[in-house]
């Protein structure tokens, strides 16, 4: 029933949404590119998120995805190519886009001085939002983050998941189209992490448009429909979670762990069995599709692993192949 | 709909809530000393020559109201600003809502102009009750401290959105803020410094400032002539508005 009035609540945003022409995507970027000087942080990526989606950027540190959501919530112009967002320009239409967007950046930009509700209050009001809309309002996102009791504490001596909790909070305060979430619940224990998927599964359940970077492969497994993983500013796969690890990895990953000698010496040895062997530094990834069969295989070999775990490969094993620099076909 | 100016106004008021008591208190009180210090001690010896044609601490208070708002405008205009971009970075936060640069420093300045007006009224109070005020026009010297505020915030909101870190403020007030308040004319009158230096003087904007409010609390004419005083504080502030407005666009555009 709650969840019923709360839709209805947020019919405005999506009837808009809808108007956009149901062709359009929501985000529409097309050889995007962002230099800071010489140097290119995002060297043209075509990226369309439509509308309903959760949309998640990976890659490792320094791929572009900060720039990327920069871009995209119009607080930095595209140097390159072509950015339409609700079928608006950035560049011309920011402040009407903006509007209609809620960002949680990588780094806090909360008012330390002043109190959690008021920091949600306060925003609300640069979104032209009455008073006592705002109060109201912030007593509901409080409740939403579990933050309620620490509603008129100043910001400064909170944990920094919380404050982490009231930047989320502090996004949603227009009732936004779409919700920009950079790293979300990076600082998060795992408690608040949970609590943060599911009010981010809330939203889009009703039908708020998520577009999300993370470092875990379990949230971005638990909440994108479809995900892109960047390297050096460039996209280097796309596709739904299920349909990355189908393309990417084997049914199985057999992790083999050795205590004598270096790990690198092995992987001669292993070389032949299953698809694909991967090297990190405390163990290496066997990719087959039957681990039972690779495991025996490798026995067979005379070769006495100090540890063996057999399970289904994940997007993590995704993205150590496609970003990993040390993995050997 | 509230305009994003105000609420960006707004915005520093509810900050300014929490410490509002003590800047009151302190507009009252800290006049009291300098007019007790400098007006009624430092001016015993000041009056026996008799140079200036008025008493000293009737000479040197409306000179004390200009600089004060100098002094708020300076305090509020540097750190809490560069605090907006490196520490709490609150100007990025305004950044992603429809909230326009223009909004940013304009609201921000808004709240400084009514810091500067609160502390120019206790002033003002404090000069009436030592018998520092001798003419009908006083209360012209409030518009004039406001403006004296806005025409020295604003160049310093471009000054505070530039610099990388809060060490440059330093240089900021040794080379700006101290010397003016030296020798533009609030603690004796500029005739007396060598041309150079009183040319430094006329271009600063709290020399006219301490022109305009001496004016209104003696009753006496000004240098140049009132409009003159005051058009050259609205070229200060709208120099600097338009400075600081093209300094924030460069801060906040990645
Ligand atoms: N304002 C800037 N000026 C100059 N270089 C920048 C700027 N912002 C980002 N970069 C550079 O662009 C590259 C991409 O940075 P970006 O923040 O987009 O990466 P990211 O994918 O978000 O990384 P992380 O996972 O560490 O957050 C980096 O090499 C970074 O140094
Ligand atoms: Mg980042």
């Amino acid at each position: 029933m709650v969840l019923r009035k709360s839709l209805a609540d947020l019919s405005y945003p999506r009837v808009r949404v809808l108007d956009v022409s149901a062709a359009e995507p929501l985000i529409a970027a097309h050889g995007l590119v962002k230099r800071f000087g010489d140097f290119t942080a995002v060297a043209g990526i075509d990226v369309d998120v439509r509308a309903g989606e959760a949309f998640g950027f990976l890659g490792p540190n320094g791929a572009g995805k900060s720039s990327t959501m920069r871009m995209i919530g119009c607080v930095s112009a595209p140097s390159g190519g072509t950015l339409r967002i609700l079928g608006m320009d950035p560049v011309r239409d920011g402040p009407a886009i903006r509007a209609r967007l809620g960002v949680c950046p990588q780094q806090d930009s909360l008012d330390q001085d002043i109190t959690v509700r008021e920091n949600l209050t306060v925003y609300a009001r640069y979104f032209g939002i009455s008073r006592r809309q705002a109060r109201q309002r912030a007593d509901e996102l409080l409740e939403f983050v579990q933050l309620t009791e620490r509603a008129n504490d100043k910001v400064e001596p909170l944990s920094g998941g919380m404050k982490r909790r009231l930047t989320i909070a502090r996004a949603l305060v227009n009732d936004p189209a779409i919700v920009l979430l950079d790293e979300p619940t990076t600082g998060l224990d795992p408690q608040a992490r949970h609590l943060v998927w599911e009010r981010l599964f809330q939203l889009k359940q009703r039908g708020v448009t998520l577009v999300l970077t993370t470092h875990y492969m379990d949230e971005a497994e638990q909440l994108c429909d479809r995900l892109v993983v960047m390297d050096g500013g460039r996209i280097g796969a796309e596709g739904s979670p299920r349909q990355l690890i189908e393309r990417y990895a084997t049914r199985e990953v057999v992790e083999l762990r050795f205590s004598d000698a270096t790990l690198d010496s092995y992987l001669g040895k292993l070389e032949g069995i299953g698809e694909r062997l991967e090297l990190l530094p405390d163990r290496i990834l066997l990719y087959a599709d039957d681990g039972d069969l690779a495991v025996a295989a490798v026995h067979e070999r005379q070769l006495r692993p100090s540890s063996v775990l057999v399970r289904r490969s994940t997007l993590e094993d995704v993205f150590l192949h496609l970003t990993g620099r040390t993995l050997v076909d | 709909m509230a305009h994003p100016t105000y609420a960006v106004f707004e915005h520093q008021l509810v900050s300014y809530r929490r410490v509002w008591r003590g800047s009151v208190l302190s507009s009252f009180l800290l006049p009291v000393l300098f007019l007790l210090a400098m007006g009624l001690t430092v001016g015993g010896y000041v009056d026996r020559g008799g140079g200036l044609g008025v008493r000293y601490l009737d000479f040197i208070a409306p000179g004390l109201l200009a600089s004060t708002a100098l002094q708020v405008a300076a305090g509020e205009a540097t750190w809490p600003v560069h605090a907006g971009f490196v520490w709490h970075r609150m100007y990025h936060g305004m950044r992603a809502t429809p909230v326009r640069i223009p909004d940013m420093v304009r609201g921000h300045i808004m709240y400084i102009l009514l810091r500067v007006a609160l502390s120019a009224v206790g002033f003002l109070v404090v000069m009436a009750l030592f018998g520092a005020v001798h003419s009908a026009w006083a209360p012209a010297a409030l518009p004039v401290a406001v403006l004296v505020g806005l025409a020295t915030a604003a160049p310093i909101f471009a000054y505070s959105a530039t610099i990388s870190t809060d060490g440059m403020f330093a240089v900021l007030f040794r080379f700006a803020v101290v010397p003016m308040t030296l020798f533009a004319g609030v603690f004796f009158p500029v005739d007396s410094l060598p041309l150079a230096a009183r040319a430094l003087a006329y271009v600063s904007p709290l020399w006219h400032g301490v022109e305009l409010t001496r004016a209104a609390t003696l009753g006496t004419p000004t240098a140049w002539g009132g409009w003159a005083h005051v058009s050259f504080l609205v070229m200060w502030s709208v120099a600097g508005y338009l400075l600081a407005v093209h300094r924030f666009s460069r801060r906040l555009a990645d």
